[in-house]
């Protein structure tokens, strides 16, 4: 069986499942973020009063920190005394960082377990070799009465990668490539497996890029499967149980991908859809009004270094606003002792506190009307981060540092001692 | 479960959450009011044509994106009769599945359909009847299992009445 088939077996209480077959499974980690306010209200629609267990679900603030408006700070009011009466002792408010970073951060993302989030990107803890996937508020508030979910067993596709990152190339310009190279629906209701030396070379937060990005292709889940290097970051970390799951031997995939990726460019992904990816000399020279670095998929320090690697000594175009979003507090704190944030100041750029920003459009960083936005985060929709009239590339935190410098679409490698 | 029958408004492929339920919206938790704001940004024609009862009929991997669920809700409370689709990103067809909003998966569709056909769906036996051009498309059902969500009128209907309705 493949890593999805094994957890999914054990969740259900089966010896052995099938691709298609649905299952009716344990839920170990069920994790909302803002969006625990409409959980809540069709939770109290099926007239339970208690949550099933209040150690297993995990709420974290991340979207709208802090709150933009009336409407979001009674929310977060609202939902602040809903977890003190459940008892909700993993509660994360404003002051932590963005959800799917966190649950690594505090030990919820770990090896064979199942963890449901009401985020899409919850795929990122398939890192840790965790089935970790997103659904919506309804269905999250059957689980908060139940402990349970119906899922339908997904088939699964072996990626394998190999090959050494040139330098100025990173997880984010391999996903990318992928994406570009399978379409948005590439994996669409797949489980996906990353193996090869690559994947095994990457660090955590590399990986964590991969398994969070895979969203964008449709995975439903997407692992790295455990290492030492996975052990070594959940047993620092978890309180809790998990037991590393590996694929069988004889694993039946429905697909393999190989990919070689010693000679990839930096890649960016163009309006307005993710797999619109063209290696970085295509689009170079496009002028960016707005430069972020952050998110789910690249807030992470190993982004933040690389970026303060390249804008050290530099000043960001007297043309483009650089947003800087530490992931997390935890990273943004580590940022501050190794000097990057004083870097990135000097810069000019802005930094913003640890949440989603203006990934999803909802709070701060809004592009205007025929802007342009050179980002690290995920997504590239019309108008998700503002005016339908504005443009989103998305590409590296490298990228983005060296297009904030130029003012422009620019090739990292130049300024990482690449080609 | 009754058939449904309406009129159809097409749709290409890869429709985005965003697309169908802006961003800047997502503070709206009261499903009657998302229903104000189906595809504004970026077909703002939907919300002054479209009426209670209509089909949308999409290419591939529609509601792809992010998890909001106000995508599906707003539709649902709009009242759109039914989507119907080549395929749906997944978290999409769970939130409609969930929310008794029906979904229907057929390849093929956007090939018998055109816009403005008044369609007929028969969601237990898998057939797609266009009145216009009097053809019978056929799709798989949806499994008996999630069928039994949607008699019952979406998740939390079924499960009132198992947890607590059936609760002695």
């Amino acid at each position: 069986m493949t890593i999805a088939e094994k957890i999914l077996a054990k969740a259900s209480g089966k010896k052995e499942v099938n691709p298609g077959e649905i299952v009716i499974a344990k839920v170990d980690v069920a994790m909302s973020h803002e969006n625990g306010r409409m959980v809540k209200k069709a939770f109290e629609k099926i007239g339970i009063k208690k949550v099933w267990d209040p150690e297993k679900i995990v709420i974290i603030f991340d979207h709208r920190i802090p709150a933009e408006s009336e409407k979001t700070a009674n929310l977060h009011k609202e939902m602040r005394e809903f977890v003190r009466e459940q008892g909700i002792v993993n509660f994360f408010d404003i002051n932590t960082g963005i959800c799917h970073q966190v649950l690594a951060e505090k030990g919820f993302s770990r090896p064979g377990i199942v963890l449901i989030g009401t985020d899409s990107h919850t795929t990122t803890a398939g890192a840790f070799g965790a089935f970790s996937t997103g659904v919506g508020a309804t269905d999250m508030a059957g689980v908060w009465a139940t402990g349970e979910i119906w899922l339908r067993v997904p088939s699964t596709i072996k990626i394998v990668i190999n090959g050494k990152l040139p330098p100025g190339v990173s997880a984010k310009d391999v996903i990318l490539y992928i994406i570009g190279q399978k379409g948005i629906d590439g994996a669409d209701y797949r489980s996906v497996e990353f193996h090869g030396e690559t994947v095994r070379e990457m660090s955590i937060a590399s990986r964590m890029v991969l398994s969070n990005l895979s969203m964008e292709m449709g995975a439903k889940v997407a692992f790295v499967p455990p290492d030492e290097k996975t052990l070594e970051y959940v047993k620092a970390r978890t309180r809790y149980p998990y037991e590393v799951v590996l694929p069988d031997e004889d694993a039946e995939y429905e697909d393999v991908w190989e990919f070689d990726v010693s000679n990839l460019s930096p890649q960016i992904a163009c309006p307005h859809t993710v797999d619109n990816v063209k290696p970085v000399e295509e689009v170079e020279g496009i002028e960016v009004h707005q430069a972020v670095i952050g998110s789910c998929t690249n807030g992470r320090l190993e982004d933040l270094r690389v970026a303060a690697e390249i804008l050290k000594g530099r000043k960001v175009h007297k043309n483009t606003r650089l947003l800087v979003i530490p992931a997390s507090w935890e990273i943004y704190k580590q940022a501050m002792k190794e000097g990057i944030l004083e870097i990135l100041i000097d810069a000019g750029a802005v930094i913003l506190n640890p949440g989603c920003g203006p990934c999803v459009g909802a709070h701060e960083g809004i592009l205007g009307k025929g802007e342009v936005a050179i980002s690290s985060t995920n997504r590239n929709f019309r108008g998700r981060m503002g005016s339908p009239e504005s443009l989103i590339y998305l590409g590296s935190p490298a990228t983005v540092a060296a297009s904030a410098v130029e003012g422009k679409i620019t090739d990292p490698r130049k300024y990482l001692g690449g080609k | 479960m009754e058939k449904i029958r309406g009129r159809v408004w097409k749709f290409g492929d890869k429709i985005d959450t965003d697309v169908i339920y802006p961003g800047r919206y997502l503070k709206i938790t009261d499903p009657e009011e998302t229903a104000k704001h189906c595809f504004e940004t970026v077909y703002p024609w939907f919300m002054e044509k479209a009426k209670p009862g209509d089909i949308i009929v999409a290419g591939k991997f529609f509601g792809c994106g992010s998890s909001r669920e106000q995508a599906a809700t707003c539709l649902k409370y709009f009242g759109i009769g039914a989507i119907v689709a080549e395929s749906f990103a997944r978290i999409y067809y769970r939130n409609a599945i969930n929310l008794g909003l029906p979904i229907v998966v057929c390849p093929g569709i956007t090939r018998h359909v055109e816009e403005g056909d008044i369609i007929e769906i028969d969601m237990e036996k898998g057939v797609i009847k266009n009145e216009r051009t009097g053809e019978e498309i056929t799709f798989t059902p949806l499994p008996d299992f999630v069928l039994d969500i949607f008699r019952k009128g979406g998740l939390i209907p079924y499960l009132r009445e198992k947890l607590v309705d059936k609760t002695p």
